[in-house]
């Protein structure tokens, strides 16, 4: 089990820089999770920890072996990192099994070991005379990583390996995906533009945006305690309201008083609260009310309200509320929402 | 597939354009392009050395005049008939309810088979009367609306048939769809297989010689026979290359920017075929009386001669024609791969302006004539390379730079279906680069090999042009001992020459059938 360590790495294409100064660990045989949005560089980064890319500086080593730094460069074939791109890359003119074996040494070419990784990926071993293209998306996908497991490579790489499948499926493949990583315990880098996957994956997430890693931790730290009110509203969806130091621990905002739960504000005077959609409670005002209800709109499985806040700078917050309490509102209503849990204080923009 | 496509493109859009291409492969790509412009510094350094003085002259007078006549016209008038009946065929058997579809189809494209000079020689020895102008005309179209027929063929197939309903619903009705709907869209198809049948025209020697119709070519190949490649030949050759150069010119100008696409991602369905009605019976008899013209007439003459040449089987210098045949044939064949090889890989791998350049180089070379190929090698030959005048390489070199296309448009798209993804894959997996390109990348270029080679290799069996006049003495042909029996008027003798060589040629023709109507398919 092998430490995969990133100190300082960047790459440009031409005069475009792609990835700045990116440093990132992932302990040995944990998984982690790299998040952003298209065209951020996360792809890049995978490419120059497999070796197809050179970094312009910076260095990747696995253990205390160093991959790349300047002067210095592993081929990717010498590296012992497996990889599984998006599509899955399966050679179409090969069978499943010798895909499987491609990259096994002649030598060491076991069939219990071929069936032992297409068992540890999920794959009915009927399945190994087929050609790729007699295959659904997710059997792809599992193939491709039979592949790359195979080997027994001390880190795999994922670069979006299900972006390209369905819904249902997708749920299913991930699934099996994880189960084969955990039990094979490699050391795992999976890139994705998808927030739930990104925080579901591992003990890892780290989030790059504009080619520079700006978060990295536990997902539910991350989650927890956004360095900045865009990476909140990029992990999943999030009320910003303006907002006021009020006292200890406290801010005042459209909703009245709210516990701050962490402070990135600085001290400055004006301030924006994070919350989450989670966390709020609604009732219809019983006396006093902070917020209206704008528009009703049912939605099969839930109806989402948009509330209006009262006060002197309304702020319009769309909240979901299950199907059969849609009914019990309707536009005009005069609602008291609650806060629990506290939010995060930012500085104002 | 559309996990191919998104493997194709690894690298983001306007960052760059991936690493550089390796010096080797730039420095022998450059070599090979410098190569094939050998027949076109032949033309230039003709116009240099024999001199403007010498050529004015030899250029402008009456006996040119009548060929520039004669070989404008056959383009003016040949072009828009191989169009009419290209577009047409392609048309009727892809969207209309005429009977039999799939044997109209097929015959459409049979004249391919049969070398134009083959075709000619069954219309010359059952009408023994049919010369000039009109003969050449009829036989050329004849022997090449096939290549307008199989890209319209392609184009038509990739129609997506919603455009046309569309229309449709928009009030126009069958011929307003076909003129404002379909024809546009054919555009390209039509200039592309326009300025090949062009080219084919200019080119053709065999064809014409038969039938006594004089062009450049003929005009070229009577000139060297008697004063070898002198000034008098040289200014001829200059004369036609220039007409080839600005046919090229012209194509691409007319080309322009335009692009024609399927917008959208929908599947493509099959096209409701237009119904023929009362004009059935018309157009099943003028398909008929084409495929008795193009194919029964010169298959009918092979037979007929065949039937009546007892011992023509017997001649002793067959199976050696055969022989040295097929080893010409596919010497050109893997050299013309061998060397698309890195232009395609360039190409398709490292595009820019570098491999832009060498790829337009390569088009540019091939689309002279075979005779002043054979004219600048002889040149260069005898010039600088004693050794090499009147040899196999001689005449290999002269296959690769008349079919290089044929070589190239396979394997460049081969390639690009071969995505370095997959290189990369191998790679992750443990194999060296190139291991991964043996293992990987080089299985999946078979079929476009197969196809590039074939393509080439029977090209190269019905050349003669470039033949007569490089090979070495004592080298015989198919096409050679065809054209020496048949222009001794020894029919009987030629027409085992003549049913290898459409035996030969059938296999190619089936296979770019099968090309164009999968290309459609996409």
């Amino acid at each position: 089990m092998t430490t995969l360590s990133l100190t300082g790495v960047a790459k440009s294409f031409g005069r475009v820089p792609v990835l700045r100064d990116v440093s990132l660990t992932v302990p040995a045989g944990t998984r982690t999770a790299v998040v952003g949005a298209s065209g951020s560089g996360k792809s890049t980064l995978l490419r120059l920890i497999a070796g197809f890319e050179r970094p312009d500086d910076g260095s990747i080593a696995l253990d205390e072996t160093t991959l790349t730094a300047p002067g210095r460069f592993v081929a990717a074939h010498r590296r012992g990192i497996g990889y599984v791109a998006q599509d899955g890359a399966l050679f179409p003119h090969l069978t499943v099994e010798q895909n499987v074996r491609f990259g096994l040494p002649r030598r060491h070419r076991d069939p219990a070991r071929i069936r032992e990784v297409m068992e540890l990926a999920s794959l009915d071993p009927a399945l190994a005379g087929r050609y790729p293209h007699q295959l659904s998306g997710g059997q792809q996908q599992r193939v491709a990583l039979a592949r790359a497991l195979a080997p027994r490579p001390e880190v795999i790489l994922l670069d979006e390996p299900f972006s390209a499948l369905d819904t249902g499926l997708r749920e299913q493949t991930r699934q099996a995906v994880v189960d084969a990583l955990e039990a094979s315990g490699v050391t795992t880098v999976l890139v994705t533009h998808d927030h739930d996957e990104a925080l579901s994956f591992g003990g890892q997430i780290a989030v790059i945006a504009e080619g520079r890693l700006v978060q990295s931790g536990a997902p539910s730290a991350v989650f927890d305690n956004p360095v900045s009110t865009e990476i909140a509203a990029f992990l999943g969806a999030a009320i910003v309201l303006p907002a006021r130091a009020a006292g200890p621990g406290g801010a005042d905002c459209a909703l009245g008083r709210v516990a701050v739960r962490h402070d990135r504000s600085n001290g400055s005077a004006g301030a924006r609260l994070l919350i989450r959609p989670a966390q709020l409670g609604l009732s219809p005002a019983n006396g006093t009310h902070n917020a209206v209800v704008e528009d009703v709109r049912p939605r099969g499985s839930h109806a989402e309200l948009l509330l209006r806040t009262a006060g002197a700078a309304p702020v319009l917050i769309p909240l979901r509320v299950p199907a059969h309490e849609g009914p019990a509102y309707r536009a005009g209503m005069q609602v008291s929402v609650s806060v629990s849990g506290g939010g995060v204080l930012y500085p104002a923009d | 597939m559309a996990a191919t496509d998104s493997l194709q493109t690894p690298r983001r859009a306007g960052a760059g354009s991936g690493p550089p291409p390796p010096v080797t492969l730039v420095a022998v790509a450059v070599a090979l392009a410098v190569v094939m412009l050998v027949p076109l510094g032949y033309v230039v350094s003709v116009v240099v050395d024999v001199g403007w003085g010498t050529l004015e002259p030899l250029i402008f007078r009456p006996r040119v005049g009548e060929l520039l006549v004669n070989t404008v016209l056959l383009v003016v008038l040949g072009v828009p008939a191989t169009v009419l009946l290209g577009v047409g065929g392609a048309w009727l058997v892809e969207r209309t309810t005429l009977p039999a579809r799939r044997f109209w189809a097929v015959v459409l494209v049979a004249p391919l088979a049969i070398p134009a000079f083959v075709s000619s020689y069954g219309w010359a020895s059952a009408i023994p009367s049919i010369h000039g102008l009109s003969g050449g005309l009829l036989v050329a179209v004849l022997a090449y609306y096939p290549l307008v027929y199989l890209p319209a063929m392609a184009a038509i197939r990739g129609l997506d048939p919603a455009l046309e309903e569309s229309a449709r619903s928009l009030g126009l009705g069958s011929w307003a769809v076909f003129g404002r709907v379909v024809l546009p869209q054919l555009r390209l198809a039509i200039l592309g297989g326009g300025l090949i049948v062009a080219l084919h025209l200019l080119a053709e020697y065999g064809a014409f010689a038969f039938i006594r119709f004089d062009t450049f070519t003929t005009a070229i190949v009577v000139q060297y026979q008697s004063t070898f490649a002198g000034p008098a030949a040289g200014a001829l050759g200059v004369v036609l290359s220039a007409l080839c150069l600005t046919l090229l010119v012209a194509e691409a100008a007319a080309r322009g920017r335009a692009r024609y696409a399927r917008v959208g991602s929908g599947a493509v369905r099959a096209a409701v075929p237009q119904r023929l009605g009362v004009l059935t019976v018309p157009v099943l008899s003028a398909l008929a009386a084409l495929g008795v013209a193009a194919v029964a007439v010169p298959l009918a003459s092979v037979v007929r001669w065949l039937s009546r040449g007892g011992g023509a089987w017997s001649q002793p210098e067959l199976p050696q024609a055969l022989t040295q045949t097929v080893l010409l044939a596919a010497g050109g064949a893997l050299a013309a791969v061998l060397v698309a090889l890195p232009l395609a890989w360039l190409t398709a791998r490292h595009p820019g302006p570098l491999a832009r350049l060498l790829e337009g180089t390569s088009y540019v070379a091939a689309s002279l004539p075979a005779i002043i190929v054979a004219l600048a090698l002889v040149t260069v030959t005898l010039r600088v390379l004693p050794g090499l005048y009147q040899t196999a390489f001689t005449v290999v070199l002269a296959y690769v730079m008349i079919f290089l296309p044929r070589a190239l448009v396979p394997l460049r798209s081969g390639i690009a279906q071969a995505p370095v993804a997959l290189e990369e894959m191998a790679r992750s997996l443990g194999h060296p680069p190139l291991v991964a390109r043996l293992r990987v990348t080089l299985p999946l270029l078979v079929p476009s090999i197969a196809a590039g080679a074939a393509l080439v290799g029977l090209g190269a069996a019905n050349e003669l042009t470039a033949t007569l006049l490089l090979a070495p003495t004592g080298t015989r042909t198919l096409a050679t001992q065809f054209w020496s029996q048949a222009s001794a008027i020894d029919y009987p003798a030629a027409v085992p020459y003549a049913l290898l060589l459409i035996l030969l040629s059938v296999p190619a023709v089936a296979l770019m059938f099968l090309q164009s109507r999968k290309w459609g398919a996409r």
